[in-house]
């Protein structure tokens, strides 16, 4: 058990693996591809760990469902795609407001509508960010190898702990379905974070109290004696609805700024051959693998060329972007749809670096070859 | 008593409550609550789950593990919270809007797994929190604001659709009659498995204005004067059935229940 292992694994079986490594113990969905295998291996492995798997009667169940789960104390996940992430909204919304912690997985497929069900897309990433209504912060997360997957689906549920907050867990088709060989890591050295539970009296707690100097407050389980109230309606410490505006404006404020004043812990990214580059490419998910090609190809040619590869989606890694666009001439953003990040990270570096975009989605993907010519001639 | 209630299982906090004067949500819910306190739960083991509307902003005042939801999605927490620890008694107050129409599909699949939950339907014929809205259960030819020449919509038997479904206790009671709501809250809660209790309420505000039926006293003795039990219902011509309530337990039935399914299968490995 304590040593590392090798293992063929798809990129959906890793996001279970993972979330199981994690403490997941409830798994509500509805089936749509390409996300399907991961309800389907839930389905399989939860109850011989003494979890829970449930097929609802759609997406908005769904999340519902993982939602109640949670406030009973579960680590509980949902995955989806495309047409059922945007059934989610209002149930994520729900989730942000009464600071319920659950991870959302949303393996994109090309869109709008049904669009492309089998082709791979990264148009989701605006509407991770603003897909449900209301001014909020998420943590959105997107790997981009089989082993990635794994590590990622962990943090996820680690930080929906941490600052009691829906994940959503990013993937594309490419990755979702691809197989790789992954080296499992030590299950004793990964880290896991639980809830932070109350301490105080029965009859002392206030379910959205927050102690000093911190942002999140401490969650007790139903069935647990402390018996509180949740809504989605603006609340104070004691959980009930309020219409103070200086209220509303405090809590809005700490559900934002909990992730917001957080970014080193939250956020995450990998270097490629940074150190002496003069032009970056920004790229994520499966697009980044192109991206690493090319980057090989081009640095055979003489060009001093590296990749920031965001995992944390949103919150975006802000301080770390600015500071390449200072040393930097040229960034390019390589991405699945016409523009999304780019708009992120032009708004960003824009002010120190000429910032390029390069993308489309017609469900084809992004190639290494592509990008070479893409860079060359900016 | 009354009192005696009112301090131990309502929030006395979160009190005065948002309804109307006349609204008939205060007698349901003083009967819920009676019927927990006859069973002798305790507080701790019992989450209220509601969605959203007048009758849903119920959950907020009892003193108990409480959720109000999203609107129509009751059930479907309501669903994850009891499938995630059984031992939870979970019970679902909800509208007539909530359930059967932005919620109907999952009354449906509620009932069909047969999961051991309570639900009340506070059946006010209209969308009250919206402003007097035509909902699923506003019978045809009365009025809402957005039915301002008449509904022409069939209206829902809820507990017939319950029923079908898959539910395994079905009642129906008005609050002219709390005794009754009381008794069929306790039937409800002791059944193992999915149980549905229509409770005909009153909207004096909007339905009762809209339709010209009088003050919050005239539409209680409206639903007096229209319950009819089933044997004696069965008994009447079609002419006079027409604007009849029936009242009482409707269904009874036997079957597996979700949790313990499942648990099953958690077993054997
Ligand atoms: C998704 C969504 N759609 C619409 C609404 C607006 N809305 C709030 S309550 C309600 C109807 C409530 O009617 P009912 O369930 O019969 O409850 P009542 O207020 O009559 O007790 C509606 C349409 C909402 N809150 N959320
Ligand atoms: S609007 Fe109707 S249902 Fe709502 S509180 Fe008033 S009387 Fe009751």
């Amino acid at each position: 058990m304590g040593e590392e292992t090798f293992k063929l694994m798809q990129g959906n079986e890793a996001c279970v693996e993972g979330a199981i490594t994690a403490g997941l113990n409830f798994f509500a969905g509805y089936p749509i591809t390409p996300s399907t295998e991961i309800a389907e291996l839930s389905a399989a492995k939860l109850p011989r760990v003494g979890g829970k798997f449930i097929q609802m009667e759609g997406e908005i169940a769904s999340i519902s469902a993982i939602i109640g789960a949670s406030l009973t104390g579960k680590k509980a996940m949902t995955a989806t795609s495309g047409p059922g992430f945007s059934l989610k909204q209002e149930g994520i919304g729900y989730a942000v407001m009464a600071e319920v912690p659950c991870v959302i997985v949303n393996v994109q497929r090309g869109g709008p509508s049904t669009g492309l069900p089998t082709s791979p897309a990264q148009g989701d990433i605006m509407q991770t960010r603003w897909g449900t209504h209301g001014e909020h912060s998420i943590i959105v997360l997107y790997p981009s190898t089989v082993r990635e997957i794994f590590d990622t689906t962990i943090k996820a549920f680690n930080l929906a702990e941490k600052y009691r907050t829906p994940v959503i867990l990013l993937m594309d088709e490419v990755i979702g379905h691809m197989r790789e060989k992954v080296e499992m890591p030590n299950r004793e050295k990964i880290a896991i974070y639980n809830r932070k539970k109350p301490s105080s009296s029965l009859e002392k707690y206030l379910p959205y109290k927050v102690s000093e100097g911190d942002m999140v407050p401490k969650m007790a389980n139903f069935g647990e004696g402390y018996r509180y109230h949740t809504t989605g309606l603006v609340h104070d410490e004691t959980g009930f609805p309020t219409n103070n505006g200086k209220i509303a404006e405090e809590l809005i404020n700490r559900l934002v700024h909990k992730i917001e004043n957080n970014l080193d812990d939250i956020v995450d990214y990998e270097e490629y051959k940074l150190q002496d580059a003069e032009e970056v490419i920004i790229s994520y998910g499966s697009t980044a693998r192109s991206a690493k090609s090319a980057i090989d190809v081009l640095r055979k040619e003489g060009r001093k060329i590296g990749l920031f590869k965001p995992i944390t989606i949103w919150p975006t890694a802000k301080n770390q972007i600015e500071d390449l666009s200072k040393r930097t001439s040229r960034i390019s953003v390589i991405e699945m749809n016409m523009g999304q990040y780019f708009l992120e990270i032009e708004r960003i570096a824009g002010k120190y670096s000429k910032v390029d975009k390069y993308g489309r989605s017609n469900g084809e993907l992004i190639t290494p070859k592509e990008i070479v010519s893409f860079i060359k001639e900016g | 008593m009354v009192s005696q209630l009112i301090g131990k299982y309502y929030r006395t906090g979160s009190l005065p409550h948002i309804w109307c004067p006349g609204c008939g949500n205060g007698i349901i819910l003083r009967a819920i609550v009676k019927a927990i306190d006859n069973l002798g739960l305790n507080q701790d083991d019992v989450c209220v789950v509601s969605g959203i509307g007048c009758s849903s902003r119920a959950s907020g005042y009892l003193d108990f593990n409480t959720v109000h939801t999203t609107h129509g999605r009751a059930l479907a927490f309501a669903t994850g919270i009891k499938f995630a620890n059984p031992d939870l008694h979970v019970i679902v107050i909800t509208g007539d809007g909530d359930s059967a129409a932005i919620g109907g599909n999952h009354l449906i699949h509620t009932a069909r797994r047969n999961i051991d939950i309570t639900t009340i339907v506070f059946n006010n014929n209209i969308y009250g929190m919206t402003g007097g809205q035509y909902s699923p259960t506003t019978p045809t030819g009365e009025k809402g604001t957005t039915a301002p020449y008449g509904n022409i919509d069939a209206n829902f038997d809820l507990c017939e659709l319950a029923k079908a479904a898959g539910a395994t206790y079905v009642s129906r009671s008005t609050i002219y009659g709390a005794n009754m709501i009381i008794n069929q809250v306790e039937e409800g809660i002791k059944n193992k498995g999915f149980s549905f209790i229509e409770t005909i309420s009153i909207c004096p505000t909007y339905y009762g204005r809209k339709n010209k039926k009088g003050n919050a006293v005239d539409m209680i003795n409206q639903l007096k004067e229209m319950s009819i039990n089933k044997t004696a219902y069965d008994k009447l011509s079609k002419e006079k059935r027409n604007g009849k309530i029936v009242v009482g337990e409707l269904h009874k039935s036997q079957r597996t229940e979700y949790t313990e399914e499942y648990e099953k299968i958690i077993q054997s490995f």
